[in-house]
């Protein structure tokens, strides 16, 4: 007892042995609730799981089953998601930040909040407030809006030329006051002597904004990306406070609701990691690719 | 760019006074039109809310039958639905809510005291397998967690932690993001304490628990938000792990009385206010740390 706790003291005094004490959690957690399951997402992916003790190696036919429309349809629909978050996410909100970054306007504090809060909310609250807004009755608020501009009410949930539009309308509304907030933050570390220089030199604001703002905020612009890449390939719980998984001709579905239905409406769980090895696929290439084009966007920290 | 009236006082209105009136109108306009362009921004962003909360307060025929109207009208607005997630009505509506306390509660707790040990650990030691540890931090962070969802849900079965607290809490445990952030923070220290507190024989945990950490306050303010607030609207992980309706967190049980056919309007809507309420209000106080807090990881330096 007496030398166990030598062991455990000389561990806490000595600066050799402390650093792995302070790093155990890691470990830990990345052998049980990462490596493992990682690895066995790798070999479910293989298998056809019928029952808790019921596995059938099947080889590659679980991959090949993903090729087909729905699963293709649901590619599509992710990698539309994503452009679309990114053409609005990303221009949309750096031009407020500008905005709001200049010293003659009034209330920006308030503005700045005002378009933060949404963010406040989860998603599937959001998803609420949206499906009431865009509620069938003649009369929910979506539809009186259109009425004065002479348009006829809609069926925006049942729609499916619409599918896409609430599902970035509503990504619009919850990320536009982070974005600006990323936005802002870099934007505070440009030196205002760049802008200073530049106005003797005779720039107006829009080259100023090309030639200065946007050069020094592309670290910022990069991590904003990147991050919009990651959540909008991954993007699920949008949809399914929407339309569970059951969209109208799945023109909601996304790649994480392809796995879920597959796995938790189906039971096909092999097929599921098949889903999750091609998202991985996906991102992974997408982030090789952006290193090449960007490199790293966190290069002065390396 | 100031206009002085002296130029109209001396000689009248020449033509350089008139163009710099000229300037500075365009210029208030630009500027009005920016503000107004601001003013349709915020109506827009605050508009959801404000008609979710004008809808609580409403009866279910109330909303479908004189309409979705976005106008306060005292005459059918009432407390019956607020009331009613206390009743039989509610249903389980306070059990979701004291599961999303417990389940915030303690993840962000233990993933704020494990991230910052291991943040700390990599920022201030030298030791083998520091960077191995560090690369495998960055790497999860590159791979999606929806791709790890049914091995993982495999195994929660089997360590039997489906329907439980722990089985939601524990994979977060360590937040690659907070560790990253910590890591970043701790490596801003001076270390000088860290030699004096050894001199006065603190044991290596001490020296973290006791100097260190205070130092990093606004390190972990930052992430308090970040992982509550991530922790509080998480819906993915608690919908694959609560198997029964009384082990459903907020967003989970919500969405359960989402559906297609007959939504149960009258609780859904007031519980939605409630689960948010909490929020915006610890945010109303504390805007400045919010917004650090939730774009945390991004860009230092």
């Amino acid at each position: 007892m007496l030398k166990k706790k030598n062991i455990i003291t000389n561990i806490l005094y000595t600066p050799k042995w402390a650093p792995y004490f302070f790093i155990l959690p890691f470990i830990v957690i990345f052998l049980v609730f990462f490596l493992y399951p990682f690895v066995n997402a790798f070999i479910m992916s293989f298998e056809n799981i019928i029952g808790p003790n019921q596995v059938v190696f099947v080889g590659f036919q679980n991959y090949k089953s993903l090729l087909d429309y729905h699963f293709f349809n649901a590619i599509w629909n992710s990698t539309r998601y994503t452009f679309w978050t990114l053409i609005i996410l990303i221009p949309f909100p750096l031009i407020l930040a500008v905005l709001l970054n200049s010293e003659k306007l009034i209330g920006k504090k308030f503005f700045r909040a005002a378009l933060f809060i949404p963010i406040l909310t989860s998603t599937v609250v959001a998803g609420i407030v949206f499906s009431l807004i865009f509620g069938d009755p003649q009369l929910s608020p979506a539809n009186s809006l259109i009425k004065i501009f002479g348009m006829h009410p809609k069926t925006w949930l049942r729609d499916t030329k619409l599918a896409m539009f609430l599902l970035v309308l509503l990504a619009t509304w919850r990320w536009t006051g982070v974005n600006i907030v990323y936005f802002l933050s870099g934007l505070q570390n440009i030196p205002k002597e760049l802008y200073e220089s530049a106005e003797v030199d005779g720039a107006g604001n829009f080259s100023k904004l090309l030639y200065i703002t946007i050069p020094l905020l592309k670290p910022v612009i990069i991590y904003v990306l990147t991050i919009s890449i990651f959540g909008g390939f991954a993007m699920f719980t949008e949809t399914y406070v929407f339309w569970g998984t059951h969209s109208p001709e799945d023109s909601g579905l996304t790649i994480v609701a392809y796995l879920y239905k597959q796995a938790f409406e189906t039971g096909n769980l092999g097929l599921g990691c098949a889903i999750g090895i091609v998202l991985l696929a996906i991102i992974l290439t997408i982030n090789i690719l952006q290193l090449k084009f960007f490199g790293l966007y966190n290069k002065e920290e390396a | 760019m100031e206009t002085r009236p002296i130029n109209v006082q001396s000689k009248g209105i020449n033509k350089n006074s008139i163009l710099k009136n000229y300037t500075l109108i365009v210029k208030l306009m630009v500027r009005s039109a920016i503000f107004m362009f601001f003013v349709i921004l915020s109506i827009i962003a605050l508009f959801p809310l404000y008609y979710l909360i004008i809808s609580s307060f409403k009866s279910a025929d109330q909303l479908f039958t004189t309409g979705l109207g976005v106008t306060i009208n005292l005459k059918v607005m009432n407390l019956k639905n607020y009331i009613s997630l206390f009743g039989s009505q509610g249903g389980l509506y306070l059990s979701w809510y004291k599961n999303s306390l417990i389940i915030t509660a303690l993840g962000t707790v233990l993933t704020l005291l494990f991230s910052s040990m291991v943040g700390y650990g990599l920022a201030v030691y030298q030791f083998r397998g520091k960077n191995v540890i560090f690369t495998l931090v960055l790497f999860i962070m590159m791979v999606p967690m929806e791709m790890l969802l049914l091995p993982m849900y495999k195994l929660m079965i089997s360590l039997n932690l489906l329907n439980t607290y722990w089985g939601v809490i524990l994979p977060g445990v360590v937040s690659p993001t907070a560790v990253f952030f910590f890591r970043q923070y701790a490596a801003g220290l001076p270390k000088d304490f860290m030699d004096a507190a050894r001199i006065d024989g603190c044991t290596e945990f001490g020296i973290f628990w006791r100097v260190m950490a205070p130092l990093m306050i606004p390190a972990f303010g930052a992430m308090t938000i970040l992982v509550a607030l991530g922790n509080w609207n998480n819906f993915l992980w608690p919908l694959i792990v609560m198997r029964t309706d009384q082990m459903f967190t907020l967003p989970v049980g919500l969405m359960s009385l989402l559906t297609p056919y007959e939504s149960n309007y009258s609780i859904l809507l007031s519980g939605s206010v409630l689960s948010i309420l909490p929020i915006v209000v610890i945010y109303l106080i504390n805007q400045e740390a919010f917004m650090s807090g939730l774009t945390v990881g991004g860009i230092k330096g």
